[in-house]
Formats: C-alpha cells, structure tokens, sequence
C-alpha cells in the first residue's frame, strides 16, 4: 500500500523563482532566504519520496474567470510551464502520476469531495518555485508531482474546515492505492501578504508564528479560523494558507517539526516553511 | 448581497468576491488576454484601440488608460489580472504594490526590508475611527 511520508509547507513568492533563474540567488537580499532551504534541500534527497502531491493556487494561469474549479486534481502524465507574461520560467516540465492522481480523484470523490479531474494544464509559479526551493536547478525535476490546484482568488475559497478534511480524505485514498509508493505532501501560498491596495505590503509576523504553531500542534482547532480573520490579520493574499491544512490533514494528528523556518521579506511577503513527519 | 458586507470594514482592502467578478468581468479578461505575446504589441500600439475589443465599461476603459491601479479594483479587477497589465507596462509585483500605496518605489522597499506594513492599526476601519 501507498503511504504519506512527509508534509513540506512553504511559500511560493514569484520572485523567489526569478531570483533563481536570473543567477541572483547569493546575492545580499536573497542570501538568508535560500539559506533557509539548504537542510530542506539535503532533507528531501535523503528522503528520495516517489511521488509528491503539490497543493498550490493557479495565478490567472491555466484557469481565467472562465472557469473557477475549487479543487483541480491534475491527471495529466505531463504539465508544461506557464508563461505568466515574462516567459515561462526556465524549469523542466512537471512530469505527473497518472495512475496515482486517477486513484486519487477516484476515492475522494467518491469520499464526498467533488474534485475537478484535468486532463491538460499549464502550472505557474505556485507550483514551480516550492520545486525550485527543495530540488534546486536540475535538468529534470527528480520526482513525478500530482498538482492540486485550489481557488484562493475568486472569493469564497474553501473554508480551512474543508480544505483539513480533504486531507484528510486525500490520505486514505493514498493508502488505499495498491503499490508501494512512497508520498510527500506539499502545501505552498502565504505566509502573510497583501499585494493590493493602499494596505499592500502588510506583514504579521505574531499571526505567522501562532500559525506555524497552530498547524504543528493542533491543526483541527486551526481548521476553524473563518476567512474575515486570515484577511484581516494576514492580508487579502494570506487566504492562501488554508492550502497548508489540505499538506496537515494528511498527516497523522501528532507530528514532529523537523524544520522551521521564517523569513521578510521575499518581494511583499513573509515567507514561512515547515517540514512534518509523522511521530514514529 | 454577496454576504461578505463585513469585510468592508477591512481598510485599504478590496475583497474579490461575486458582485466584483461580475462587474469585472471583462476587465479581467482584457488582462488575461495579455498573456499573449501578440495581444501585448497590439495593445501597446494602441492602448484605446485595443480595448474596444472588450466590452469595459467607460469608467474602466478610464481606470486602464490612466493607470489607476486602485480604481480597476474597485471596479472589479482582481490583481492577479490587473498584474498582468503591470507586466505588460514592465511592473513586477513589488513596482504595483508601490504605486497602489501611493508611496515611492523606495520608501515602500525599505518598508518591505524593515519587516512590512505593521498590522497595529490597519485591521479595522472601525478600530482606527476609535483609536
């Protein structure tokens, strides 16, 4: 049987990647910010997971007003990169997990979770820069990622409730996949920001914290947190955090932290990352 | 109603919620299209022109020429789009934000690097006229 490895949460600030990809990486503002990851980095290739589940939001990408699915399980066996209006970044193409990402759809559906099924997607930066942050600049990208793409621009996003519990549901239908894969569950967006206007650039770092603290050590009390309260102390881009309870509900309820880290500013926002296991 | 009335009361805030997506609509979707490589020649040839291809309403079609960022949300841009116009101008996320605050590129910098807009007295409209 499948099984959930592991859970990352990390920020995916655009400019993260263009810093990467225009060789800007060791210079003084972003130094600290990559420094952040090196334990990540050697982390993940110790672990070598089989597949990994990136939860991420679409940024007027792959979805436009046409369509707003509010959760977007990818299928496909490949994903290319998105042009977000300065050329799409200089990564590998994301190959999928067919077989897994079906399975998943398959069982969380019929879970009660009524998953949009893609076939054929473009990922943009949400989703290629957590990537970029624990593999670095490789020539193809050393593992097959399942994307699930959710709503956090057109309001109502998912609540926090729905997106722990579709954890939750997304890690029994993991181990109840007949092969022995093993999988690391990514949730990427926040930490605090606010890229609008005249309040844009609002950063709280005593919310960030009680978060971080608050998706380690009690998360279904977390999963409660209405929405007003995450734009208000988190800015209108802070909503995205609820992404990070769809990784934790896949965990086990008691985990250990094995990394924390939290940086300002990256670009507008506050940059958080944790790595959970399970307790063994 | 779109039932979101108390997020009103977050100040310099625009909640994208469904009254703002419908009348923004076409606005967003004139952003989107920007996404292409030659709708961004055409529309930097002629800026009045190439909006007559979307039905904006004249206020946006204002909002858009001037470069009012603040104003395309009010009338329904959401800045994921809107951004997009920013990067058609050349203006990374950071540029935007400046000009949305009314600050300069570099006191808004130096505000990001001293650890961001402090969120003591930006929570609540109403605890501000209190405060």
């Amino acid at each position: 049987m499948a099984s959930v490895v592991a859970g990352v949460a990390t920020s995916h600030v655009p400019a993260i990647g263009a810093a990467l990809d225009n060789g800007r990486s060791g210079e003084p503002y972003w130094q600290p910010l990559f420094a952040g990851y090196e334990f990540s980095k050697r982390w993940i290739a110790e672990l070598k997971p089989d597949v990994i589940l990136l939860v991420y939001n679409d940024h007027a990408s792959a979805f436009s007003l046409d369509f707003i699915p509010t959760f977007a399980l990818g299928c496909a066996a490949e994903f290319p990169i998105a042009d977000e209006g300065w050329g799409p970044r200089p990564v590998p193409p994301v190959i999928g997990h067919p077989e897994l990402a079906w399975h998943i759809a398959q069982s969380t559906i019929t879970d009660d979770f009524d998953m949009t099924i893609v076939n054929k997607m473009e990922v943009d930066h949400g989703l290629t820069v957590p990537l970029s942050l624990m593999f670095g600049q490789p020539a193809a990208w050393p593992v097959p990622v399942i994307p699930l793409a959710v709503n956090v621009v057109q309001y109502p996003p998912p609540s926090g409730r729905r997106c722990f519990m579709l954890g939750k549901a997304i890690r029994r239908a993991i181990e109840s996949y007949p092969a022995p894969l093993r999988v690391a569950v990514f949730g990427t967006g926040g930490m605090s920001h606010q890229l609008q206007g005249p309040r844009a650039g609002l950063i709280n770092a005593a919310f960030d914290s009680q978060f971080l603290d608050g998706l380690i050590a009690d998360p279904a009390k977390l999963a409660q947190m209405p929405h007003i309260e995450y734009v208000r102390e988190a800015g209108s881009e802070g909503i995205e955090l609820v992404m990070w309870l769809i990784m934790r509900g896949a965990l086990d309820d008691a985990v250990t932290a094995v990394h924390r880290f939290y940086h300002v500013p990256a670009s507008n926002t506050a940059v958080g990352h944790l790595i959970l296991e399970n307790r063994r | 109603m779109s039932g979101t009335d108390a997020f009103d009361d977050i100040p310099g805030t625009t909640l994208f919620n469904a009254e703002r997506s419908r009348q923004g609509y076409a606005l967003n979707m004139f952003c989107m299209s920007l996404m292409k490589a030659e709708n961004r020649a055409a529309f930097r040839a002629d800026n009045a022109a190439y909006l007559k291809r979307f039905a904006l309403t004249p206020g946006q079609v204002e909002a858009v020429l001037t470069r009012d960022w603040n104003r395309m949300l009010e009338l329904g841009g959401n800045i994921y789009y809107t951004s997009k116009l920013g990067a058609t101008d050349g203006l990374s996320f950071v540029q935007l934000a400046a000009l949305m605050t009314g600050s300069t590129q570099e006191a808004y910098a130096q505000m990001m690097l001293d650890g961001g807009r402090g969120i003591e007295g930006n929570r609540s409209k109403t605890e501000r006229a209190d405060g």
